[in-house]
């Protein structure tokens, strides 16, 4: 069921000065009533419209950002209802938390457009502009949910499907014991299933966390990691992904195939990707994955150049830089702990690219390199997509409701409810977990039982 | 080749209202019209085929029970009827929630029918008459304010015969009969159920309306001789110590009586084996049937195919009557050929012998795609043209009953100038069928199925009066009597839970000892009655004890009101949410005359179906497949713009 009360990020999903979350809806005071606290970390009570609150968004304990919020009562709001917006701290990273938070306290994200439709269907908007609101929905929800569905990884798209299955598997058992029950039996199932919702939940948890560090989605900045072999290009990678991924070894030539991996920098996702070093190699196996460097060098949105600071430019090193002159790249100097005898005025003169000195082994650079980074997104240097951002809200908020409904036929197990209450929240997890990959239920069960189980008469 | 009778006579006799049908939405629809003051005429091929019911010997089951209960709560006869001709009671799903219960009664097929039959013929205002019609006669009408899809209108009947009835509203409830085929083996016969007479012309009539025809099937086993069964082999089957009855007006002391039992016996590998090996005989495979069955009552051929792992299937033998020796064998319908059928039935334990009585077959009829029809069954094309029943594409007789009694009571409301009324998805099981066949898209016969309810915490069989009987009494069919009754009961009602709401309990040794005797946990402090209540172990019975001021003469049905209401409390409050949420996309309706292609973006397939079926609101729209979220928001944008212009 859809929560009337919606949510969105309403500035721009880059890092600025200041950021506004918007709720509007029945219960935009009541969740704001719930995570907003004074200096003194007192509650309040929203009373007047038209002010201006000073204070903290918290979840739970943990103190999200200090904000001002502003209260609107309806219909004196844009959209005509209660509305509430805060304004926090313009960081990325900050206002998705604090949009987050509004979320898990009872808002749901909104869809695309949707406070300018509630703004027409509440009367605050003139006809002319109607057309243009209609328009609007309808182009939006068609790219998100496009977006949406495009942007989950496979795998995850089939943990979601496996998982769906499952749920409706057990749902049509028991409803078609109710329906038939001179035929199946259901008694002791509650057993049965709470082994399975458990899993379930498991399944769950893993899947949110994966929406946590965004690796649900498939899409992100491309990065491509490139260098002769043996210049730490692997090292590098596992630094940033914070875990050991890519083989590190002395062996020039270790990393034959491309590894991939998705990094959260301020939460904007970078997809980077480890290649083979660049060299002329007899290699049959070495060769394809040269080949494949080259290619995703090609289309690459950022390319991370890694330069070994102690060795000489080679012939490699120009064939790399031929082939990213016109990228928008970045040069690491690796192995700064080491003497230092590569030509960098060469490579500067060549590329004209920022250049910073790093140690993957030592681990020193990599706040430079963040620094970089950051810029060049930031300063619109690299176009962010903000619908990954808003594709992974809407989906981690679908897993919480998905959550919260198996937890509930799990107390209803416990609490010795009869089986027809287990079916209510199995589908609404069912449903939950849909609205990620896009498929509504229309006849899903009845087609289930029908064709999983032998009905009487 | 539309049917044209040699020569052609008026009958004088005027008639508001013909009901085109005897089954039980045809009996249904007729009652409502005349108790509502509409001078009725009920055609039927049979007089003796009044509310037959020509396959299983039962009432209710499974969300069907329910529908019963509903029709009784509207002002329907169902439930009166089977109460007084039950042999058998049952209540289904009792150790599950009081969701699902269901109550289902074995009939006494002959003394129902005659029982209704009855009814019909002191019915006031209600003319029996057997003859087929053949044609519905319509004239060209200006479209009114509202209704701009209408295009004509009724103005009369006409017999096989070639006599003509003049009336102002057609209610169809021809059942199974339209171009019906009875089929097994490579033996089909063209009749209706039990070799009555099919409907043979009307189809083309409708057709040349305009209307939209579709071809089902469906069957019923063999009925077996009652004296040829060794029930030595099987397991009896019992009916319930306590009956509960049908009908809110039946007074449950009135029906206790001595009951007939069921039994039960089981397929084998042997039985499955004979069908498989006469498989390519049987009409179903080899192509003679076209029309569509249903999934959810397949014939055994169909079972053994479908789950060729199940190495046995039940087999329920059930009798149809005090007075017959027939034996209804549930579980085995067929269309296998006749010498076929013998081998199988004979496989199964205590089946050696059967003699059979009639032949299990398939049969196959026409009906309609129930799209062009308004929630309220009037065709939106055809003013005062309603339809209800397997007619309709559904099937089972309390999901005829139901359509009937609400066609019934749209046709005379439309007469009298009155608002037609419809069920809503919250209100009843009713609604939830009435609302998929007039939305959904079904290539085969439509059951009841309490899982097609979203919101079956609140439509329970116990609470069908206090959801539909005020609706009833608005209406008509309702007494003010009865209508005070519920109201005097739902006062009752809900000052007891008030009560047990605020009442609170300490700590006292008397009631830990209560707790104690049903296995439920001491108190650490005081709490509620109610709060009692709600633990599993514990109900309102068992807190008599410790209950002073209880007043013990609340009957037992405000009981369990009482019960149900406080432990579901949580479910029940949620499911309101829901409903809420529902209700206000019913409530946005859209008019008959909006042009789906002046929508701007909206997808093409959405437009396709929504110029398709004319949904009457945003919420039957958003129910249509093929129908996305996104293009309901947009239509609602266009609504708003357009109720401005």
């Amino acid at each position: 069921m859809k929560k009337g009360t919606i949510a969105a990020i309403a500035t721009a999903m880059s890092n600025s000065g200041i950021g506004i979350v918007r709720i509007s809806g029945d219960e935009a005071f009541e969740i704001i009533e719930k995570i907003f606290f004074t200096r003194k970390k007192e509650k309040i009570k929203i009373k007047e419209s038209h002010v201006i609150h000073y204070g903290f968004i918290m979840d739970g304990e943990d103190t999200i950002d200090e904000v001002l919020v502003m209260v609107m009562k309806g219909p004196r709001s844009y959209t005509g209802e209660d509305t509430i917006e805060i304004n926090c701290h313009g960081g990325v990273y900050v206002v998705k938390k604090v949009l987050e938070t509004v979320i898990k306290n009872g808002a749901r994200p909104a869809e695309p457009g949707e406070f300018t439709k509630r703004a027409f269907l509440n009367g605050k908007m003139d006809l002319s502009q109607a057309e243009a609101v209609i328009d609007v929905i309808e182009s939006k929800n068609e790219y998100a949910l496009k977006s949406s569905v495009s942007q989950l990884k496979g795998s995850m798209h089939r943990k979601i499907d496996e998982m769906r299955g499952e749920i409706l598997y057990h749902t049509a058992f028991i409803e078609t014991a109710l329906d038939d029950p001179e035929h199946i039996s259901v008694d002791g199932y509650g057993q049965v299933l709470l082994d399975k919702v458990d899993d379930l939940l498991i399944s769950l948890k893993k899947l949110i966390d994966s929406a946590d560090n965004g690796r649900m989605l498939k899409e992100g900045i491309r990065t491509v990691i490139v260098g002769k072999p043996n210049a730490g290009k692997s090292s590098l990678m596992n630094l940033l992904v914070g875990e050991e991924r890519a083989i590190v070894t002395d062996i020039a030539g270790t990393t034959r195939d491309i590894l991939e991996e998705n990094v959260q920098f301020e939460g904007v996702s970078l997809n980077i990707v480890d290649t083979a070093g660049i060299r002329k190699t007899e290699d049959v196996v070495e060769k394809i994955g040269v080949g494949k460097a080259i290619s995703h060098a090609n289309d690459a949105d950022l390319v991370i150049y890694v330069v070994d600071a102690s060795r000489k430019l080679d012939e490699n090193d120009y064939e790399i830089m031929d082939l990213i002159g016109d990228k928008r790249a970045i040069v690491l100097v690796n192995k700064s702990d080491l003497e230092s005898v590569v030509e960098k005025e060469e490579i500067d003169k060549r590329l004209r690219k920022p250049m910073i000195e790093i140690s993957a082994k030592e681990e020193t650079g990599i706040r430079e390199l963040e620094e970089t980074l950051k810029k060049m997104f930031f300063n619109g240097e690299i176009s962010f997509n903000d619908e990954v951002y808003i594709t992974n809200i809407r989906h981690k908020a679908a897993l919480m409701d998905a959550r919260e409904s198996l937890r509930k036929v799990k107390e209803s197990i416990e609490n010795q409810m009869p089986e027809d209450f287990y079916s209510i929240d199995l589908m609404d997890a069912y449903e939950s977990l849909g609205s990620i990959t896009g498929e509504t239920i229309g006849e899903d069960l009845v087609n289930e039982i029908f064709s999983k189980f032998c009905m009487g008469k | 080749m539309k049917y044209s009778a040699n020569s052609v006579w008026e009958n004088k006799d005027e008639y508001d209202v013909a009901v085109i049908g005897a089954g039980h939405a045809g009996c249904e629809a007729a009652l409502a019209s005349a108790r509502l003051g509409m001078r009725t005429i009920m055609f039927t091929v049979s007089v003796d085929s009044i509310a037959l019911m020509p396959c299983n010997p039962n009432i209710g089951g499974s969300s069907k029970g329910h529908l019963v209960k509903e029709v009784d709560a509207l002002g329907g006869e169902m439930g009166k009827v089977i109460d007084r001709t039950f042999i058998q009671s049952k209540m289904l799903n009792k150790s599950k929630g009081p969701a699902v219960h269901s109550l289902r009664a074995q009939a006494d097929k002959a003394d129902y029918t005659r029982e209704m039959r009855k009814v019909l013929e002191e019915q006031k205002n209600l003319d029996i008459r057997q003859a087929e019609v053949t044609e519905i006669l319509t004239e060209d009408c200006m479209p009114l304010e509202g209704r701009e899809l209408e295009k004509r209108k009724i103005v009369g009947v006409q017999t096989y015969s070639g006599c003509i009835y003049r009336c102002r509203a057609v209610i169809l409830c021809t059942g199974t009969y339209l171009k019906a085929r009875c089929i097994y083996g490579e033996i089909s016969n063209e009749t209706g159920p039990n070799g009555l007479q099919a409907a043979n012309y009307l189809t083309d009539c409708l057709k040349e309306l305009g209307i939209r025809m579709y071809r089902f099937k469906t069957g019923t086993p063999a009925r077996i001789d009652r004296n040829s069964i060794d029930f030595e082999k099987m397991e009896e089957q019992f009916g319930d110590e306590k009956i509960v009855p049908f009908s809110f007006t039946t007074n449950p002391a009135d029906i206790q009586k001595e009951q007939v039992s069921c039994w039960l016996t089981y397929t084998n590998e042997k039985t499955h084996e004979i069908i498989r090996k006469n498989l390519h005989r049987s009409p179903l495979f080899s192509g003679m049937i076209e029309g569509t069955g249903p999934r959810y009552c397949p014939s055994i051929e169909d079972k053994v195919v479908k789950f060729a792992d199940k190495n046995r299937h039940q087999v329920f033998i059930e009798p149809e009557g005090l007075h017959t020796n027939e034996m209804y064998i549930g579980g085995m319908s067929s269309s296998l050929p006749e010498d076929v059928q013998y081998e199988m039935y004979r496989s199964v334990p205590g089946l050696e012998h059967a003699k059979i009585v009639r032949n299990a077959y398939a049969i196959e009829y026409d009906c309609i795609d129930a799209r062009q029809l308004y929630p309220t069954l009037e065709f939106k094309e055809i003013g005062g043209l309603f339809s209800a029943g397997q007619f309709n594409g559904s099937s089972g007789y309390e999901e005829a009953a139901a359509q009937g009694l609400i066609a019934g009571i749209n046709a005379a409301l439309k007469l009298k100038g009155r608002e037609q009324i419809t069920i809503d998805r919250s209100e009843g099981y009713i609604g939830v069928l009435i609302d998929d066949l007039v939305t959904k898209e079904s290539h085969e016969p439509y059951r009841m199925m309490t899982s097609r309810a979203e919101y079956r915490l609140l439509l329970r069989q116990d609470n069908a009066d206090q959801r539909l009987t005020k609706k009833g009494y608005e209406v008509g069919l309702i007494s003010e009597d009865r209508y005070q009754k519920l109201l005097e009961k739902e006062h009752l009602m809900e000052e007891e839970i008030q009560r047990l709401e605020t009442t609170n309990v300490g700590t006292s040794q008397k009631v830990q000892e209560v707790l104690v005797q049903y296995g439920s946990t001491p108190l650490n402090s005081g709490t509620t009655l109610a709060e009692l209540i709600r633990r599993p172990e514990l109900s309102y019975e068992a807190l008599e004890p410790i209950d002073k001021m209880r007043n013990k003469a609340l009957s037992e049905d405000i009981v369990e009101q009482v019960n149900i209401n406080i432990k579901y409390d949580g479910y029940i409050k949620r499911q309101k949410k829901q409903v809420e949420q529902f209700k206000k996309l019913e409530k946005k309706k859209i008019p008959d005359n909006i042009n789906y292609d002046d929508v701007k973006s909206l997808r093409i397939e959405a437009v396709q179906k929504l110029n398709e079926l004319r949904p009457g609101s945003i919420g039957q729209a958003s129910r249509i497949s093929g129908v996305s979220p996104a293009d309901i928001s947009v239509l609602l944008v266009y609504l708003e713009q357009y109720r401005n212009k």
